[in-house]
């Protein structure tokens, strides 16, 4: 019963949630709103749980002394003050601590806006640093690939126009690079596409049916 | 001038949010210029707009009964360049006789609103005010009674239901074919089996496996495969003795997460090596996620980094990282634009859909694979239905196209 309960919700939500997509009668897309809606209450006490995870870990880390331990008392204390901060701007006026101007939306915009724009602006080096490797040209097919790459690359910027405006309309970069778009890379990707949706359909079906019930754990 | 009085006059009767509107519209159509104090407010030069006609209303079909479409003709002033006309003011009442309540306004050379506000099974009836710089000119007509009803099936989505049905079917069969011991081929898949290798070579360096579910909540269908891959990877480094980390970015994947790593120590006969502290909870925050996995690989050097799920911008930047530890690193997205990342950083890559084939692959659970063939049976349908389509387009025959349109 255990696990026959659980299978048994999955399969009767699972297969109503199918019908709201076919069935738009009020009869139908009311309680399916409602679900959704559900959701959100679960995720808000899952955060309860995700809160105390990252206290157990970072304390227990703290407490034996663990190699960069003084970074994890950061962690913890930070975690602390903004949740704080958080409950204290949300008590006394309506929209809580979303609201413009409050200290909660201050540590956002100044402290973790910034950290994260930081983190995200790095990508940059990544990428140079990964295209290196990938335009090393060891096979044909890496050689079709830089090749391919090189044209879109300059294809779109007004200087590979500039370079190639002596040439037909057809062999000019601008043209190559995007019937490359066009074609060959819209292509693969419908394609890969197409085959990720069939797997989503029937990665839901199994766990509609039960077949697949690993995300219910428990002994076997 | 006595004109544009009378004709504003009635409007304001009748409603002020009109009014309000077409002073808010008026307003911020004027904020763009420049003009003198001391000169004439256009109002006095311009004579009200000529008003809208034509107003006529349905009920949007394939839907809860939840809005109604309007449409009109243009007011012969709102023509580009001639600037009489401001916008349209769209009002309704429950009669033709009033209270009249302004829906919404739309900008000029707009023909068309679709009122998202209405409750079913109730009537309405609308009115259309042309509003300009010369004044408000209140509808000639009113249309009505209209009323939004609940459809008991979206006729946009046949093409979907049977394709659905066909799905279905064809899973059920070689499931229960499959069942039956006729267990069906599947191709190699060099990433799925890289995943036993890259777990095998940290038992062999004596250090742990990295593994990542991706960066979405439990409503992205690639978190659920990804879990799904963590359970038989959790399995093999219970077996093989090996630590695991799994950082996770939402609170409900984690506690999914935490039980089946639990779960598959505990199946394995393993239940003292599970480390409590092995499923982390991150945060749903992208880059504050990137910073705490970037640091584990770092910190810890974990030997393997398997990465299972929806990534985005992070993708690079952890694949990156992870390369430049010198960790076997395997990933698997259905993400088409990271897809390339991932290829480039990692030594081995599940591209979309071997994404989900992966749990039934590692598994080898019959039922498990006979899914797998089932989706293979649809993919012929649709390289099929695509040719299909492409030969009656060519030939002028639309039929088919339209029946396969969803929207």
């Amino acid at each position: 019963m255990k696990r026959e309960l659980p299978l048994l919700t999955t399969a009767l939500i699972g297969l109503f949630m199918i019908l709201s997509f076919f069935v738009p009668h009020e009869w139908v897309s009311v309680p399916a709103d409602f679900l959704q809606a559900t959701a959100i209450i679960l995720v808000a006490f899952g955060y309860v749980l995700g809160g105390a995870n990252v206290l157990r870990v970072n304390l227990d880390a703290v407490s034996k002394r663990a190699p960069g331990w003084p970074y994890k008392v950061l962690l913890v204390v930070a975690l602390l003050v903004t949740v704080i901060i958080g409950v204290l701007d949300g008590i006394p006026r309506e929209g809580g601590f979303l609201n413009a101007g409050t200290r909660s939306k201050w540590i956002y915009d100044q402290v973790y806006s910034p950290m994260a724009a930081t983190l995200f602006a790095l990508l940059a080096f990544f990428i140079a640093s990964a295209a290196f490797r990938a335009f090393r040209i060891r096979t044909a097919e890496a050689a079709f690939l830089a090749i391919a790459a090189l044209i879109v690359m300059l294809g779109r910027v007004p200087i590979g126009d500039r370079m190639t405006a002596w040439l037909p309309h057809a062999f000019q970069l601008g043209t190559m690079q995007q019937w490359i778009m066009d074609f060959p890379q819209n292509a693969a990707k419908r394609a890969i596409l197409i085959g990720a949706a069939l797997g989503v359909m029937a990665t839901g079906l199994r766990v509609i049916l039960g077949v697949e019930r690993s995300y219910l754990s428990g002994e076997e | 001038m006595g004109r544009m009085r009378r004709g504003c006059v009635p409007g304001a009767g009748r409603g002020r949010a009109v009014l309000l509107a077409a002073a808010a519209l008026a307003a911020l159509a004027g904020a763009g210029r420049a003009q003198p104090r001391a000169a004439v407010p256009p109002a006095l030069l311009a004579p009200p707009p000529a008003p809208a006609s034509g107003l006529i209303g349905d009920d949007v079909s394939n839907d809860a009964g939840r809005a109604l479409t309007l449409s009109w003709k243009l007011s012969p002033d709102d023509s580009v360049g001639l600037h009489r006309v401001r916008g349209y003011a769209i009002e309704r009442a429950p009669d033709p006789s009033g209270p009249w309540q302004l829906v919404d306004s739309v900008a000029a050379r707009t023909a068309r609103f679709v009122d998202q506000s209405v409750r079913r099974n109730t009537d309405y009836f609308y009115r259309v005010t042309t509003l300009g710089p010369g004044g408000i000119t209140p509808a000639r007509s009113v249309t009505g009674p209209l009323r939004a009803t609940s459809s008991w099936f979206n006729d946009r989505r046949y093409s979907v239901l049977v394709a659905t049905i066909l799905f279905f079917g064809f899973v059920l069969y070689f499931m229960a074919s499959a069942q039956s011991g006729k267990k069906p081929f599947v191709r190699r898949i060099p990433g799925i089996n890289a995943i036993e290798e890259a777990i095998g070579r940290a038992t062999e360096m004596g250090r742990s496996v990295l593994f990542l579910p991706g960066i979405l909540d439990i409503d992205e269908i690639q978190t659920v495969a990804g879990l799904v891959i963590l359970e038989n990877v959790a399995k093999l480094t219970a077996k093989y003795e090996t630590p695991i980390t799994v950082p996770v970015s939402y609170p409900i994947p984690f506690t999914i997460a935490e039980e089946m790593v639990r779960a598959a120590y505990l199946n394995s006969a393993r239940p003292e090596l599970y480390d409590p502290t092995s499923v982390r909870f991150i945060s749903p925050e992208q880059f504050a996620y990137v910073a705490a996995v970037t640091g584990i690989m770092l910190r810890d050097r974990p030997a393997a980094h398997i990465f299972m799920g929806a990534f985005f911008a992070e993708s690079l930047l952890l694949a990156e990282t992870g390369f430049s530890t010198g960790a076997i690193q395997v990933a698997g997205t259905a993400n088409v634009h990271q897809l390339p990342f991932f290829v480039v950083a990692c030594d081995y890559t599940l591209i979309g859909e071997e994404l989900y084939a992966a749990s039934a692959y590692l598994s080898g659970d019959p039922k498990l694979v006979g899914s797998l063939k089932g989706a293979d049976l649809l993919k012929i349908l649709i390289i099929a239905s695509i040719i299909i389509g492409c030969v009656l387009e060519t030939l002028r025959i639309h039929g088919f196209t339209h029946w396969m349109q969803t929207q």
